[in-house]
């Protein structure tokens, strides 16, 4: 299938990420051969095949949900490119 | 006193173990050829200062119970290292700080080395050349024309440069096996599940796998060793015994037999690369393996199936860099018009490729038609090799279908440059544990290496094997050193 540009922009809309014309235009491009590549699958019937879903041979251990607090809040707001005292800041959502 | 960088890892961790040397001279050694080696471009942090304290500190206490006492390592940085610099190559990370440090980094730590530096690296991983790097390309020793390979191509570069002892990398579609195959140096990924997946920068998680690049099979065993095991903090780590790899290495492989898969015999492949492969088989039936022909009949479609799962979890993982908690961020009129600057600034041309298949394929009405299906062929393909060993204890291919290319040469078409990973691919969609060893040059004197693939959990058999190779074909990196 081929990814034209309206694609593009929709897609990147879901994936947050603003794109200018020209990158639009190469995308759709750069896309649409990918997945031309990908589209080699459509050659192999899998009707009848389980999708895999963990290729490792063993169940999910549980551990007990326990509180590790390391008391690091300063250090993790240190890589916050904008905060105040205790909180991560992000431009205003509400009007 | 001879030039400590040229030593192996091993005799490295014996040398100091027998005071031939000191831990200090030893970081001084790589040190002075890391800050001579600025053109190969392979390092994104340098931690030197702290490696030389780390070394006089060793030097003081003598502990030397560790497998890996007083030796300095640099690593790839997509390994989260607590109070430096991780960015994963990429530019939305060129300030992460971490608060902790990734598991398998601290079991290097453990066994008493200590960080050498954070190594470049494709952005995010997503690359065969370490050309879509934020910090720019990395060079091959082998030519500064020429790329390292990818992603872990600082690490593999450095390695080749004896600017480290010996580095980890991660390897989600050939990131380690193709890097060492294109310098001349040995690499490993492991069982998926072997080593621990946390505190690294995740890119795809279900094929996502840290492991050991070195200059020889010997270290390759030792520091498999150093770094596996189980880890409560990454469920999908597995609890099985960690052998004891570098003291059971052997070179008796007499008897085992080698599946050679005659899908791998792919359309244009250089003869070289073909001669290669028949040198392997000879290497190993000297050595007193049995070879037999087989059949991976789905090998043609894993290609394509990977480029539907890595991108669908990288676009997943992914998501989390939204210019918020961390990292760069760009300005916006809203939130959304933030995220979105953030995101179109922060990631490279390929990383947005990628996010933007892996939205597309998982979007609604296409989950069926595309990650679906991948995951139905990823069951073929693992049922080839389940079947396959059932009547063999290894597989044998070359590792990749080129030597080392020039940079720039694919970057205009994504597709030739996903080509490079058509042997390494089939690998981690399966799970299995894979090793590149050097076998040989081609015409132009640039490193091939040959892929052993072996049973899940077995990594000793595709290390002995390895061995054997390495004893036959007596590779050696004669690249002339021109970035000094």
């Amino acid at each position: 299938m081929s990814i034209d540009k309206d694609t593009v922009k929709h897609i990147s809309k879901l994936a947050r990420i603003s794109l200018d014309e020209k990158k639009i235009n190469n995308l759709s491009k750069d896309l649409s051969s990918i997945m031309k590549f990908i589209e080699k699958l459509n050659k192999l019937n899998t009707d009848k095949v389980t999708p895999l879903t963990s290729i490792i041979n063993a169940s999910l251990k549980s551990r007990p949900d326990e509180i590790k607090d390391e008391k690091i809040r300063d250090q993790i707001l240190k890589n916050s490119p904008e905060k105040n005292e205790e909180f991560f800041v992000v431009p205003k959502v509400i009007e | 006193m001879s030039d400590i960088s040229k030593f192996s890892l091993t005799e490295i961790v014996n040398g100091i173990k027998k005071k031939d040397f000191t831990s200090e001279e030893v970081t001084k050694s790589f040190i002075d050829n890391s800050k001579k080696s600025k053109k190969l471009n392979t390092y994104i942090t340098e931690c030197f200062e702290d490696a030389l304290k780390s070394a006089k500190n060793f030097d003081k206490e003598k502990n030397y119970e560790g497998l890996l006492s007083g030796v300095p390592i640099a690593v790839k940085d997509l390994f989260c290292t607590k109070n430096i610099k991780t960015t994963a190559g990429s530019k939305i990370l060129h300030n992460f700080i971490p608060t902790y440090e990734s598991t398998v980094t601290n079991n290097l730590w453990s066994q008493g080395a200590f960080l050498l530096g954070k190594l470049n690296c494709d952005e995010f991983a997503m690359g065969s050349s370490n050309e879509t790097s934020f910090f720019g390309s990395v060079k091959n020793p082998y030519g500064d024309k020429l790329v390292p390979g990818g992603s872990s191509g600082g690490s593999a570069s450095a390695l080749a440069a004896e600017l480290t002892p010996a580095t980890i990398g991660t390897d989600t579609g050939g990131s380690i096996r193709q890097p060492a195959s294109f310098t001349g140096t040995v690499g490993l990924k492991p069982t998926y599940g072997r080593c621990s997946r946390w505190g690294i920068v995740a890119f795809a998680s279900s094929l996502d796998q840290a492991g050991p690049m070195t200059k020889n099979v010997k270290d390759c065993a030792l520091l498999l060793q150093a770094i596996s095991g189980y880890d409560p903090k990454d469920s999908t780590s597995i609890n099985t015994k960690v052998d004891s790899y570098s003291s059971k290495l052997t070179e008796q492989v007499k008897g085992l037999k080698i599946g050679i898969p005659k899908e791998y015999r792919v359309d244009n492949m250089p003869n070289e690369i073909d001669n290669l492969w028949k040198k392997g088989i000879d290497y190993l039936k000297d050595a007193g393996a049995i070879i037999k022909n087989i059949s991976l009949p789905h090998t043609m479609y894993a290609l394509p199936a990977y480029y539907i799962v890595a991108p669908a979890e990288a676009s997943s993982n992914l998501a989390r860099y939204d210019g918020v908690k961390y990292g760069h961020r760009a300005k916006g009129k809203n939130l959304i018009e933030m995220y979105e600057n953030t995101r179109s600034e922060g990631f490279g041309d390929e990383v947005k490729r990628r996010i933007l298949i892996g939205t597309y394929v998982l979007s609604s009405g296409y989950y069926d038609a595309y990650y679906l299906k991948a995951q139905k062929v990823r069951q073929l393909i693992k049922d080839d090799f389940d079947k396959a060993f059932k009547d063999v204890d290894a597989v044998l291919t070359p590792s990749t279908p080129n030597s080392a290319f020039k940079i720039g040469d694919k970057t205009d078409d994504p597709v030739s440059m996903y080509l490079n990973d058509i042997f390494t691919v089939p690998v981690n969609l399966s799970g299995l544990p894979a090793i590149s060893v050097p076998a040989g040059h081609d015409k132009n004197n640039l490193p091939l290496g040959l892929q052993l693939i072996g049973k899940a959990f077995d990594e000793q058999t595709i290390l002995n094997l390895s061995l054997a190779i390495e004893k036959r074909a007596n590779f050696k990196r004669n690249y002339k050193n021109w970035w000094t």
